[in-house]
């Protein structure tokens, strides 16, 4: 538990730019430049401007799932996305590395800008977005052909990338997860044959493998018990060093623990919108608007 | 990082062993089968002291006191809600039953008929080199062996590639002509093989002038296989769950390679079942080889150029000679067929089921 609060007591004093200059080492990240070579080189400079959404709104055939959702996510921190079910986050989520189209009858309409560029502008290569944009699912979906080594390096075969050293970045993966020391004497056993809370850590290394600049979290811990989402929660909060993450969570304690910032949506039938945005501590603390207070203190939801 | 586990104070457990409460007591075991053995003692009275006769009216009369029996029993037992149950389960036990009645029977037929000409020569020699109404140790099925592996290769070689990328097509690609694709496999299951045999006959042998050969045969039992292993692999692609699909393309992974490196790999034994479906269905056929290999005494092992034999067509042309021995040759040839069926499902099982 002291960890954890520890990160409730950082939260106050975080400035974006202060947590970067202490998070990052530079060895880090030319440690991370000689395990991958990218298509572009992301990994030498890990953390671009970040990742910001202008005015985002989604259908899913006629029905209007998500309206003018505006959300800045600067690099170097972990941002939560509450509200009830069926508000439009996991769907907001799913726009931020166009997962959303995946979904037979999906539109969109907006912007989302990674590094400054809108990842819909005609002509952008969707994979590379995906790439750079990384997502862990709900259930954990570790591939069932596959060892546990093969699934951490799956993406690697799948973006048809190269990796200098494999074994290297397959231990440094398991080990952001923290996974490593529970999985290294079987890495050739099947991911299947993990329990559920290390499954979700492998899918996690399953991202991580390809250096993603973002990483989104749908409700990564809704399927682990206690323990196991306690050990997802620091691999995230050890994760902001390279990379910006973007949580959805039912789990308003988890959004507190993890998170800088916590964006609020709610629907009232109609398309869901981003109620309010701010640093987590003060969405729990003194949220401006009364239903986002509403929904912390556990009046409805 | 991790907390410890706590530890667990050591205690005894040796003083208890497993036990199955759910399973039966020995004595309702025995009063189980005693209905058995009493419906057993009963039918043949109740055979003789009614109308009913002969073997089916005694088979009848003992499921008819056996159900009755159980009925009973379950009644006394559990009540008037186990009736249902009872019922239900006797016919569930009784249709199994009679699934695997003729199976067996067929299985020991072809056995007991078959193995009379069997003989080490049935897998070296061809009939080019015996009468087939000449002695067991002079001729075999040789050719024939050889002409099956050949017509299912060739089939398979055609039909499986084809088979998968059109349930890929059903179940990845979901394009604008899924709905009649699906509908003409569908259809194409349905066309008898004589059509299938009659069709390449008319294109290739008279249309185009080609020869009677193996290639004729593989081509005309693979429109048979197609529509089986295109169905049946849809299916289980379809059971793969959307989340690895999503799993991989979040990845950074096209959707091809998605499926290349994760869906197909996951639905592994599935497919290779759809395979072995598809050859079954194709190597036991005997219409359409009529008509597209014509058979053969000797050896063929180019497909392209002569009429060549089949296990099938082996057994269904010596059977047409009418003679003592050659029936049994022809027996033979249908229990090697079996054999080789047998042969193929268990390499095709040890191949998917292998574990790296």
């Amino acid at each position: 538990m002291s960890d954890v609060m520890e990160f409730e007591g950082n939260q106050d004093n975080i400035s974006t730019k202060t947590y970067l200059e202490e998070a990052v080492s530079q060895q880090e990240i030319s440690s991370l430049a000689s395990v991958v070579s990218h298509h572009s080189t992301p990994s030498s400079q890990p953390l671009g401007t970040g990742l910001e959404a202008r005015g985002v709104h989604a259908w899913f055939g006629k029905h209007h799932a998500l309206a003018d959702v505006n959300l800045d996510f600067p690099a170097g921190t972990v941002t939560a996305l509450i509200g009830p079910s069926g508000c439009g986050k996991s769907t907001f989520l799913r726009t931020l590395n166009r997962m959303h189209e995946f979904i037979p009858g999906a539109a969109m309409a907006g912007e989302v800008l990674l590094d400054g560029k809108d990842i819909y502008e005609p002509g952008t290569d969707v994979t590379k977005i995906r790439l750079k944009v990384g997502m862990v699912f709900q259930k954990p979906n570790p591939f069932p052909s596959m060892t546990i080594a093969e699934n951490v390096l799956a993406g690697l075969k799948l973006a048809q990338l190269k990796a200098v050293n494999k074994d290297d970045l397959l231990e440094e993966c398991l080990h952001r997860a923290g996974l490593w020391n529970e999985v290294k004497d079987r890495l050739k056993a099947h991911g299947g044959s993990l329990s559920g809370g290390q499954q979700q850590r492998l899918c996690i290394a399953r991202a991580l493998a390809v250096k993603p600049e973002v990483l989104l979290m749908d409700e990564p811990c809704s399927a682990l018990d206690p323990g196991s989402t306690l050990k997802v929660e620091e691999t995230v909060r050890q994760l902001i060093e390279s990379v910006i993450v973007v949580i959805v969570t039912h789990n308003m304690q988890q959004a507190a623990r993890v998170s800088d910032y916590t964006g609020f949506f709610l629907s009232d039938g109609g398309p869901g919108q981003l109620i309010e945005t701010a640093p987590t501590s003060e969405i729990f603390s003194r949220p401006k608007d009364p239903r986002t207070e509403a929904y912390v203190t556990g009046r409805f939801g | 990082m991790s907390a410890q586990v706590p530890q667990l104070e050591a205690r005894d457990f040796s003083a208890v062993s497993p036990k199955k409460p759910w399973k039966l007591s020995p004595r309702e075991v025995a009063v189980n089968a005693s209905t058995i053995v009493i419906a057993l003692i009963l039918s043949p009275i109740i055979v003789q002291i009614t109308p009913l006769k002969g073997k089916l009216g005694l088979v009848l009369t003992f499921i008819l006191v056996a159900t009755v029996g159980n009925i009973v029993l379950s009644f006394l037992r559990q009540g008037v809600q186990a009736i249902g149950n009872s019922i239900a389960s006797t016919f569930i036990f009784l249709a199994a039953g009679l699934v695997l009645l003729p199976v067996a029977s067929i299985f020991f037929t072809v056995i007991m008929r078959g193995y009379h000409a069997l003989r080490i020569n049935t897998f070296t020699q061809d009939m080019s080199v015996a009468q087939s109404d000449g002695p067991f140790t002079e001729g075999g099925a040789l050719h024939a062996i050889l002409g099956t592996l050949m017509l299912v290769l060739i089939a398979s070689l055609i039909s499986v590639p084809i088979g998968i990328l059109t349930a890929l097509y059903l179940t990845e690609v979901k394009g604008r002509a899924e709905g009649l694709i699906r509908f003409l496999v569908q259809a194409m299951s349905g066309v008898p093989s004589i059509v299938a045999g009659l069709f390449i006959y008319s294109v290739l042998i008279v249309g185009a002038g080609g020869h009677y050969s193996g290639f004729a045969g593989g081509l005309s039992l693979s429109i048979l296989m197609l529509p089986t292993v295109a169905r049946t692999a849809e299916e289980v692609l379809k059971l793969i769950p959307r989340d690895l699909r999503e799993a991989g393309v979040a990845l950074g992974g096209t959707q091809w390679r998605t499926v290349v490196m994760v869906v197909v790999p996951a639905a592994r034994s599935g497919i290779v079942t759809a395979i072995i479906l598809g050859v079954a269905r194709v190597a036991g056929e005997t219409a359409p080889l009529l008509l597209t290999i014509l058979g053969s005494t000797a050896t063929h092992l180019n497909p392209m150029d002569a009429p060549t034999s089949a296990l099938p067509l082996y057994t269904f042309n010596l059977l047409r000679t009418g003679l003592n021995v050659a029936i049994d040759r022809a027996w033979t040839g249908a229990l090697v067929l079996m054999i080789l069926v047998l042969i193929l499902f268990v390499l095709a099982r040890l191949a998917s089921g292998r574990k790296k």
